[in-house]
């Protein structure tokens, strides 16, 4: 298995000191001043953040920080303030959620979006894009789309092997357990053949046995060449598979840098215990016991 | 009690004009809320459309009987369309809410003596059918067809054939489409439509193409409905929309044939219920009078809805694990 050895990481990913807001190498999203209240209450205030391409970037920061709602403001599903972004070279401001996702920016969903009553594989074969059969008007030939769809099969079924929900192809996937949810929507996610993956605190309510595989399809992601951004609070598993760690407080970041560094940063220490004494949801999760044994091997 | 009359009604309740009207309806709605997930509250002002659009544009127009249908469809389309593009992207229960106050804008529009020129108000509409050709269009040679409780003369046969010929296409329609890939972006978005966006599908041309299918049937239902019957705005009320609702639900939501045999049953068993209810009542079994008891049977069916919606969500032929209403 991928992850039974210390993953690679990737360095030299930002130029000058590392802090909020330097500039990366390689940079695969730049955001600018992106601002977003709820009311009274600025949920996100972002004055400048890059996202470094083919690397791992953890977003951390306690609850009510802000990741969830920059993830719906970066991906289309809400609509900044002020501010603007770009993706590759491209502004993305105003651009709606699913052209955002055509591009190869999918997210992945705090809460889990399972479609429920539709097949696990149904389910997968949903991601694939630019779908003959998805036009009203040729759906009705199925010669113009079998091809196709029996392609996408495929490579759905290999995919599901692959995150060990192969048998489970037939079933609704009302009927698969919390985590599996969580890989099939990363599955689902895959099937859109992304660049860019951002996934909203994948390993929650996963149990610890899944979240070893978890972690080793996140770190597979990255060997295939994609970028990843994901929200996670546990403090080793970000230790453990990140490139690059980027830390909210209070919709602002406040800190960035490499996972060895960053987390002992006064800012961040500030940042959590000011929110949180319990800093180590490692320690609730049952989930350092693994990471110390592979630490062990 | 005259059983022999009772039965013979009931049987003949399988096959009129009047099931086959409110079968394309409850295709529609499966379309829209089986399928797709959306609330129509409205259905029966897509029938109104249909059959106004039909009538309308013979007698006012004189369009033959063929392009006044056409006309009928196209009403339905833009009627989906015009419900569609202000609501779709809002939450659901806003499309409910939007289009059980448009049916009813369109039926008080049609009833209003603003218009009786063109829609002849209260009155409705009659005589299209023979002035835009479609009696004469009728292949069939005057006479006796048929068989017992299904004894027909050859104008209920045209109507019938008519009819059974346009609900055939639609069921092949609708069953080519949710085998698709389309289809499955559309039951996609029934379960979650924010997973679906995330997928790169651009949900509201869905929807609203969703919609405009669905409308489709429903215009169709008051097209057929209207070749059979008068044109008039006391069919087209709020009632008529949830019976076409029991219907759904009883056969299944999310089936093909489920909203066509739901349709069946459902004005077999009115057939049944309106004919017994006065019976029993004239017996001295039920302690109503006669008028009484023949409303009492609206009051069943709403007993029905709420037992159906209860323990069989499904319906007959839906599968339990496919449509249950509490997710
Ligand atoms: N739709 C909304 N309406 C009002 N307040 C919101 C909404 N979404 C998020 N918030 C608020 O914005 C803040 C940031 O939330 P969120 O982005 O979910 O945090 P995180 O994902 O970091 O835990 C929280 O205080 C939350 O209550
Ligand atoms: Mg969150």
């Amino acid at each position: 298995m991928s992850n039974s050895d210390s993953p690679q990481k990737s360095t030299g990913l930002h130029i000058g000191e590392a802090g909020p807001g330097c500039k990366k190498t390689d940079p695969m999203l730049i955001i600018d001043h992106v601002k977003k209240s709820f009311g009274g209450l600025t949920a996100v205030d972002v004055e400048h953040l890059e996202i470094p391409k083919n690397a791992i970037t953890a977003l951390i920061g306690p609850n009510g920080a802000g990741k969830t709602t920059l993830f719906n403001l970066l991906t289309g599903f809400d609509t900044p303030d002020t501010g603007e972004w770009e993706f590759l070279g491209t502004s993305l401001s105003g651009v709606p959620s699913y052209k955002v996702a055509q591009m190869g920016q999918v997210r992945t969903f705090q809460l889990t979006k399972a479609l429920s009553l539709l097949t696990v594989l149904d389910n997968m074969k949903l991601g694939a894009k630019n779908q003959v059969g998805e036009s009203i008007f040729r759906a009705l030939f199925p010669r113009s789309w079998r091809k196709q769809d029996a392609e996408i099969e495929i490579k759905a079924i290999e995919l599901l092997k692959r995150f060990k929900l192969d048998t489970k192809q037939a079933d609704f996937a009302a009927s698969l357990s919390g985590g599996q949810r969580k890989l099939l929507e990363m599955a689902r996610a895959l099937m859109t053949d992304p660049v860019l993956v951002m996934l909203d605190e994948p390993m929650a309510g996963v149990n610890p046995a899944l979240t070893q595989s978890l972690l080793g399809h996140v770190l597979d992601l990255k060997k295939e060449g994609m970028t990843v951004l994901f929200v996670e609070h546990d403090m080793h598993m970000v230790r453990h598979i990140a490139d690059w760690v980027v830390v909210m407080a209070e919709g602002k970041v406040v800190a960035e840098g490499p996972p060895e560094t960053v987390m002992n940063e006064q800012a961040v220490i500030d940042a959590y215990l000011g929110a949180h004494q319990d800093t180590d949801l490692g320690v609730v999760t049952g989930r350092i016991s693994i990471i110390d044994q592979e630490k062990d091997k | 009690m005259d059983w022999g009359t009772i039965i013979n009604n009931t049987l003949a309740g399988l096959l009129t004009p009047t099931t086959i009207a409110f079968a394309l309806a409850a295709l529609g709605l499966a379309m829209h809320f089986g399928f797709a997930g959306l609330l129509n509250f409205g259905i029966a002002g897509f029938m109104a459309i249909g059959a106004y659009g039909y009538a309308i544009s013979v007698l006012t127009f004189g369009f033959p009987w063929w392009g006044g249908m056409i006309v009928g469809i196209i009403g339905s389309i833009l009627f989906a369309i015009l419900l569609g593009v202000p609501t779709l992207r809002l939450r659901g229960d806003y499309l409910a809410i939007v289009t059980i106050a448009a049916a009813e804008i369109v039926r008080l529009l049609f009833l209003t003596t603003a218009f009786t020129d063109v829609t002849g108000s209260a009155d409705g509409l009659f005589g299209y059918n023979n002035s835009g050709g479609f009696t004469s269009a009728n292949p069939f040679p005057p006479g006796s067809y048929g068989w017992g409780p299904w004894t027909y003369n050859s104008e209920t046969l045209w109507v019938l054939t008519f009819g059974l010929g346009v609900l055939a296409v639609c069921v092949w329609f609708l069953w080519a489409l949710m085998r698709s890939p389309w289809g499955r972006v559309i039951k996609g978005i029934r379960e979650d439509e924010e997973a679906i966006r995330a997928l790169g599908k651009n949900v509201f041309a869905y929807k609203l193409q969703a919609l405009i299918i669905g409308g489709i049937f429903g215009g169709m239902g008051g097209i057929i409905y209207a070749a059979f019957a008068n044109v008039s705005p006391g069919v087209y009320v709020t009632s008529i929309t949830f019976f076409i609702w029991t219907s759904l639900l009883l056969g299944g939501a999310a089936t093909i044939w489920g909203p066509v045999i739901g349709a069946v049953i459902f004005w077999t068993l009115q057939a049944f219920l309106s004919n017994i209810l006065p019976e029993l009542a004239l017996a001295g079994i039920l302690p109503v009078s006669g008028t009484q008891a023949a409303t009492l049977r609206f009051v069943l069916v709403g007993i029905g809805l709420m037992l159906l919606v209860i323990y069989r969500p499904q319906g007959i032929f839906g599968d339990k694990r496919e449509l249950t209403f509490v997710k």
